[in-house]
């Protein structure tokens, strides 16, 4: 079962990698990760989502972030209410498709063409995992060239 | 001041008495400052005699071992030793020169990116990039390492920033303000397993390493005898009970007593205390202890449910929590028909070997020792045969008298952990039983040994294999030893060579004179005893097997 494991860390060089390096140690599988500032610079926040086959791996992994010096706390959000969100870019070749179709799709998923010539436009998207799974289904019909996702971030809603 | 300075400032305002290290070029400055410093120096023959000889100090002391090295293969000759002190949660601070910070990444001459290499087998490590921050980072490492669950910590000291001069500043105080160990149980769980513990009808308390770090064997003792309850231990906690007393039950697991493992496969309820369900103690884990609940006393909550599965978790100082216990429990259930089981447990599976035939046993070594040191001495051991054989056969009634890499099972540590100990220690005789391949692994500390006057001593179990191999293929690949015979130089002239003494040992009745003889001196001693060399260590746990189906090879 996947778990959105929201993590705050010391702003330090090296912390990543001990966290990187924890999850290949120890066997654990990682489905995204994502790393950024927080209100205090000191402090960054990475948003983890782990495919934990049991309950006992899902606490070994939170006990074992827990265990690193540099990490301040581990919060399993799935346990919580919260918002998550990822972005993606998708690069479409503009060649072959009814552009006019596919601006009715973006429209229905809220997300925007950013950039274009030509050739090819950049479609940016944000939204939860349900949202961004049907649209990038529904793109598919367009055939895209490249995508790229950030991984998710999370915020508890309590 | 410079960084150096500060370093050894540091160092000796941490309470540093001995630094075992080795010089070299990325060191020069703090090696400078060593030159006026009174810290005593120890400087081994090999960098990994250094850390093992730190970790050998930390464990008889319990104060923390303080290695340095310089850079590149200077640090990285350290990672067996600080990997060794990582697996057995051993006090450990170990320094290593860096090329400076403007050559870092540059591949440069002896440059090893530590911090990397080291970050899996320590508690933490830090590279230190500003000189100002040199005397904080000294003194947090020294909080990690001797708090909580200790362990070792590695701190990389660029050239540039130990000759860098700025104020010296010393921190007051030690604030991390995300690491807070728990010391104190939840008085919740400590009535959870106290009601637990009073209603148990055949409890066996498992006591690991933990109880010897957190200082916890007398409220360990004041446990089991307040409960009348058998106590088993694994490796890394021989010496937190003593072993001639009533309710002992030695070392559980692979190699443990068959009647330890009985116990436990028959137990109600396991108080587990400071130790960690590690594959060498519960045999096949489903079949483990099928009958018991279980209550883990533990400062590290990722021991918990790890291996094993526990009904009441309590996360804190294993002396602390004992202490609150004992408190807790007011009246318990009349266990004395499960003591009556256990009796006969011990009468129908004791410990025992062939005593027969004219070559020299080496549990027979072990016991004449133990007779003749009265078993007041420190025991080392290397790994293998003659780790388990010091294990079954020396009765151990103190705590941080019994040295041996548990976890990580590294041969070659218990000659230089020999002399940490001596240096800690140096009123107690210091015993390394060794193999002959083992003390072959770090040999040239004998030259440190015998110039700084560390007379430990060392007795080599000869047997002419790699014993345990050699018993694994005897015993689960149809005996064929594969690269097991090993040779070895003639250890008396070797040890004469080096200017210690040598004794060899070829018969029964030769044991006890030279036991005697070498106890007797002050000097180096290195005993080769020429022993059975097909003699196994029972009983002995298949992997995969549980821990009651031991075979014994004795029949």
């Amino acid at each position: 079962m996947k778990h959105t494991i929201s993590v705050l860390v010391e702003n330090k060089f090296g912390v990543l990698a001990r966290i990187s390096g924890l999850f290949s140690a120890r066997g654990f599988n990682i489905d995204s990760l994502a790393v950024g500032e927080t209100e205090d610079k000191s402090v960054s926040r990475m948003t983890i989502v782990v495919d934990a086959k049991d309950e006992r791996i899902l606490e070994q992994v939170k006990k074992q972030l827990n265990k690193l010096i540099d990490i301040i706390t581990v919060i399993d959000l799935t346990k919580k209410e919260f918002i998550e969100r990822e972005l993606v870019l998708v690069k479409i070749s503009l060649s072959q498709i009814n552009k006019a179709k596919l601006e009715v799709l973006l429209k229905k998923f809220s997300a925007q063409i950013v950039k274009a010539n030509s050739k090819l436009a950049i479609v940016e998207a944000c939204g939860d995992e349900q949202h961004l799974e049907r649209l990038l289904s529904e793109l598919k019909e367009f055939g895209y060239e490249e995508l790229t996702r950030t991984g998710k971030i999370a915020i508890n809603t309590e | 001041m410079v960084g150096s300075e500060i370093l050894i400032e540091c160092l000796k305002r941490e309470g540093v008495e001995v630094i075992f290290g080795y010089p070299g070029g990325q060191v020069l400055p703090i090696f400078d400052s060593i030159y006026d410093s009174d810290i005593n120096f120890i400087l081994p023959r090999h960098e990994q005699g250094a850390a093992h000889a730190a970790d050998g100090y930390a464990r008889a002391t319990g104060k923390v071992g303080v290695c340095l090295a310089t850079s590149g293969p200077g640090a990285t000759n350290l990672t067996t030793g600080i990997a060794t002190a990582y697996m057995d949660s051993i006090p450990m601070v170990a320094i290593t020169g860096q090329v400076p910070t403007s050559l870092i990444g540059n591949d440069a001459f002896q440059e090893a990116d530590m911090t990397g290499i080291s970050r899996s087998i320590t508690k933490h490590n830090y590279l230190v990039k500003d000189a100002k921050e040199l005397a904080k980072i000294i003194r947090e490492a020294f909080h990690i390492a001797s708090t909580g669950r200790p362990g070792p910590v590695l701190i990389d000291i660029p050239k540039d920033v130990q000759v860098q001069d700025v104020e010296f500043v010393w921190p007051q105080d030690v604030n991390i303000r995300s690491y807070k160990p728990t010391y104190f149980g939840h008085p919740g769980q400590i009535k959870k397993a106290a009601k637990l513990i009073a209603n148990a009808k055949r409890p066996v308390i498992y006591a690991g390493g933990g109880v010897i770090t957190s200082s916890a064997c007398p409220e360990l003792k004041a446990l089991a005898e307040k409960l009348n309850c058998p106590v088993t231990w694994t490796l890394m906690g021989i010496g937190c009970f003593p072993a001639k007393h009533e309710l002992s039950l030695g070392m559980l697991g692979m190699h443990g007593t068959a009647y330890a493992n009985h116990a436990i496969m028959e137990a109600d309820l396991i108080i587990a205390v400071g130790a960690r369900f590690d594959d060498r103690v519960t045999g096949r884990v489903d079949a483990f202890a099928p009958h018991a609940k279980v209550v883990h006393i533990d400062i590290d909550p990722t021991s918990i449910s790890k291996n094993i599965k526990v009904d009441v978790p309590i996360v804190g100082d294993a002396k602390n929590i004992l202490g609150q216990l004992i408190e807790e429990i007011k009246k318990t259930v009349d266990i004395s028909d499960w003591l009556k089981i256990v009796e006969t447990y011990k009468n129908k599976h004791p410990l025992t070997y062939k005593k027969e035939g004219h070559l020299i046993k080496p549990q027979y070594v072990i016991e004449e020792l133990e007779e003749l040191t009265q078993g007041n001495a420190i025991i080392t051991t290397e790994v293998g045969q003659n780790q388990m054989w010091a294990a079954q056969w020396y009765k151990f009634e103190h705590p941080r008298t019994f040295i041996s890499s548990g976890g990580l099972g590294t041969m070659g540590f218990g000659f230089p952990a020999a002399m940490g100990a001596k240096v800690g220690c140096p009123d107690k005789q210091v015993i390394d039983i060794a193999g002959d391949g083992s003390i072959q692994m770090n040999i040239q500390e004998l030259a440190t040994c015998v110039s700084n006057k560390i007379n430990v001593k060392v007795f080599i179990l000869n047997n002419g294999y790699l014993g345990m191999v050699r018993q694994w293929q005897e015993l689960f690949f149809k005996k064929r030893y594969s690269q097991v015979a090993i040779s070895s130089p003639d250890f008396v002239k070797l040890a004469e060579s080096y200017g210690a003494v040598g004794i060899r040992v070829t018969k029964k009745d030769e044991v006890r004179p030279a036991i005697e003889k070498a106890l007797s001196l002050d000097e180096v001693v290195f005993v080769d005893f020429q022993i059975e060399p097909e003699e196994n260590v029972w009983p002995m746990v298949p992997t995969g097997k549980a821990i009651n189906q031991m075979i014994d090879g004795l029949a």
